[in-house]
């Protein structure tokens, strides 16, 4: 990757999370682990790859994002204020009485949503069929689904793949968030995924396993993805739950955790 | 009499037809394809037809995908595996996402006869009518359906379709004028009226004829659409022979005697029998049996009928 390109990303990114920040600093209260943990990626996926219009956020052969870990909505809400498609005041209501901005991503409150999420394991089955409808229809979109390594541990999540690979949708990119962390502790303490490329693998996935904090990896990644021809693509991402923030990261608890005016201030260096 | 058509058949030739000028039109199954009679359209749009196995949560989550990318995916399952086995998959990526999936469940109560207890739904519309705006449809046979299905296309959103699959009483010629959400009254009366769904329709102008020996007037009508339901028959029905029976298929809890029930205490209060099943599960048998068992008679539907008209002062 050019220089110029990840020093914009790298700035870029920087700037998404103090926004997710601030978004959920205004609450008070929210899922800034995971939010924190798919920001690189996000950041690549739309400011370097994705077919989308902020003006048009419907058009039929736009790229298609879904946050099938529906509690990452922040992450979401940062990217998409900061490309226009809703305005800047909105930041301040998330979860707020009457707001577009929920807690899980809502297709139907908010502009650049593309599938609901919430019910873990439901939005890889919703991008597999976005992936059979472009197919059907010759529609040359690519649908990027994340995931999250608890959800994985729904029975959901591997019904999906294994019809994405049965159907060889090579039109269908999956980002694995492997933090290791869920709600209750460790993923592998509680009921562990490894060796998770392998499983992908015998799903009939092209499997990458990067590091989802080096933006140029993911970004090779994605188009390594891209070129693939009669397979879906799995990206492993290798994250740290909470990266980027002094009060999260590495921090076992930061699943959701509150977040005083005064920290997310300090943070972000944001006074006004 | 039996009718010519299955309504499977009915069904399938349906959206062959309906597809060929709408190419929103996909179907999904999960491994019952030859049960739903559904390999013409497999055959007429091979890329449009996904049997995803036997894999139903996914295909309900599929469909919604497919929708939000602007199809109108029909899906297909036994009823208990179209509803409760993947229930939060319909309640979120269907409803609550308010996407346009119409999803079809097949072998309604006792007609899942030697499949049994674990095929045997009694409360899929009961579930189903639990989820905010999901449209709850049984066609009555199969020129109900052939009407019906171009309503069903047309409709911008979720509908549930609870459908016997083989050949049904004909009930109906073409004469029927269908719309989805208003019942159809079938036969006039001044004592007593019957509202039935599915396969209980024939059974309750049966008892309508029986109970004319007896000299009681029974109305019949038919409410195929139980959400949302004909508030306005119902009202008329009161007014025009003071008492209801209400005949379903199905678990009277939560089913059409509630949903009826329901309008019948705020709206019109007069006595309601249900003709239903009561708090049972399911299990193997021929119809007529399960029929007996479950009191889903012409002489179960007789006997409420009187109680009914007895109730009225």
């Amino acid at each position: 990757m050019q220089k110029e390109k990840l020093d914009f990303l790298t700035a870029k990114a920087r700037k998404l999370r103090d926004d997710a920040i601030e978004i959920i600093g205004h609450f008070g209260v929210g899922h800034i682990g995971g939010t924190m943990s798919v920001m690189d990626a996000l950041t690549v996926i739309y400011y370097d790859k994705a077919n989308v219009d902020p003006k048009d956020p419907k058009k039929q052969d736009r790229d298609r994002v879904i946050m099938s870990k529906g509690h990452a909505g922040p992450a979401m809400y940062a990217v998409l204020c900061d490309l226009g498609y809703f305005p800047k005041e909105w930041m301040t209501t998330l979860n707020k009485n009457g707001t577009n901005l929920p807690s899980h991503c809502d297709m139907n409150k908010t502009p650049g949503i593309d599938m609901t999420a919430g019910s873990l394991g439901q939005g890889l089955s919703a991008a597999v069929g976005m992936a059979l409808a472009a197919k059907i229809d010759r529609n040359p979109a690519t649908i990027y689904c994340f995931i999250g390594d608890g959800e994985s541990q729904e029975g959901q999540i591997w019904e999906a793949s294994m019809l994405a690979g049965s159907k060889k949708l090579d039109n269908l990119i999956v980002l694995l968030d492997s933090n290791r962390m869920q709600l209750d502790g460790p993923v592998e303490n509680i009921n562990g995924l490894e060796p998770i490329v392998d499983k992908w693998k015998a799903f009939n996935f092209f499997v990458q396993d990067v590091d989802g904090h080096d933006l140029a990896a993911i970004s090779d990644a994605i188009d390594a993805a891209k070129a693939q021809h009669d397979k879906p693509s799995m990206i492993v991402l290798r994250t740290v739950k909470g990266k980027g923030a002094s009060f999260t990261e590495g921090v076992a608890n930061c699943h959701s955790m509150s977040v005083p005016e005064e920290v997310w201030r300090k943070e972000t260096g944001r006074y006004e | 009499m039996t009718d010519e058509k299955e309504i499977r058949q009915v069904m399938a030739a349906g959206l062959v037809e309906a597809a060929k000028n709408d190419d929103r039109i996909v179907v999904l199954d999960a491994d019952l394809m030859s049960c739903h009679a559904t390999k013409c359209f497999l055959e007429a749009y091979p890329e449009r037809f996904i049997n995803v196995g036997i894999a139903e949560s996914n295909m309900i989550g599929v469909a919604a995908g497919m929708a939000a990318f602007g199809k109108i995916p029909f899906t297909f399952s036994f009823a208990p595996f179209a509803t409760r086995r993947c229930y939060d998959q319909i309640f979120i990526s269907v409803a609550y996402s308010k996407l346009n999936v119409k999803m079809v469940g097949s072998d309604p109560g006792v007609m899942a006869e030697a499949n049994g207890g674990t095929h045997m739904p009694f409360e899929d519309m009961t579930l189903m009518r639990a989820i905010p705006k999901m449209v709850c449809f049984e066609p009555t046979d199969a020129t109900m359906l052939q009407k019906a299905l171009p309503q069903i296309i047309d409709y911008p959103g979720a509908v549930y379709i609870r459908m016997f699959r083989k050949k049904t009483e004909k009930i109906f010629d073409d004469s029927l004028d269908f719309k989805l959400g208003k019942a159809v009254k079938i036969r006039a009366g001044k004592d007593v009226t019957l509202i039935a769904s599915g396969i209980m329709v024939d059974r309750a102008l049966k008892a309508a004829d029986a109970l004319k020996e007896e000299g009681i007037s029974a109305a019949v009508v038919n409410m195929h659409t139980w959400k949302p339901i004909d508030t306005d028959a119902i009202a008329d029905a009161v007014k025009e022979t003071g008492a209801l029976v209400t005949c379903e298929n199905h678990s009277t809890f939560g089913g059409l005697g509630s949903a009826v029930a329901e309008v019948v205490v705020e709206k019109c209060p007069a006595p309601v029998e249900m003709i239903g099943v009561v708090d049972s599960f399911g299990e193997v048998g021929k119809q007529a049996y399960l029929s007996e068992k479950f009191h889903l008679t012409v002489e179960d539907i007789v006997a409420a009928a009187k109680r009914a008209v007895a109730r009225k002062k």
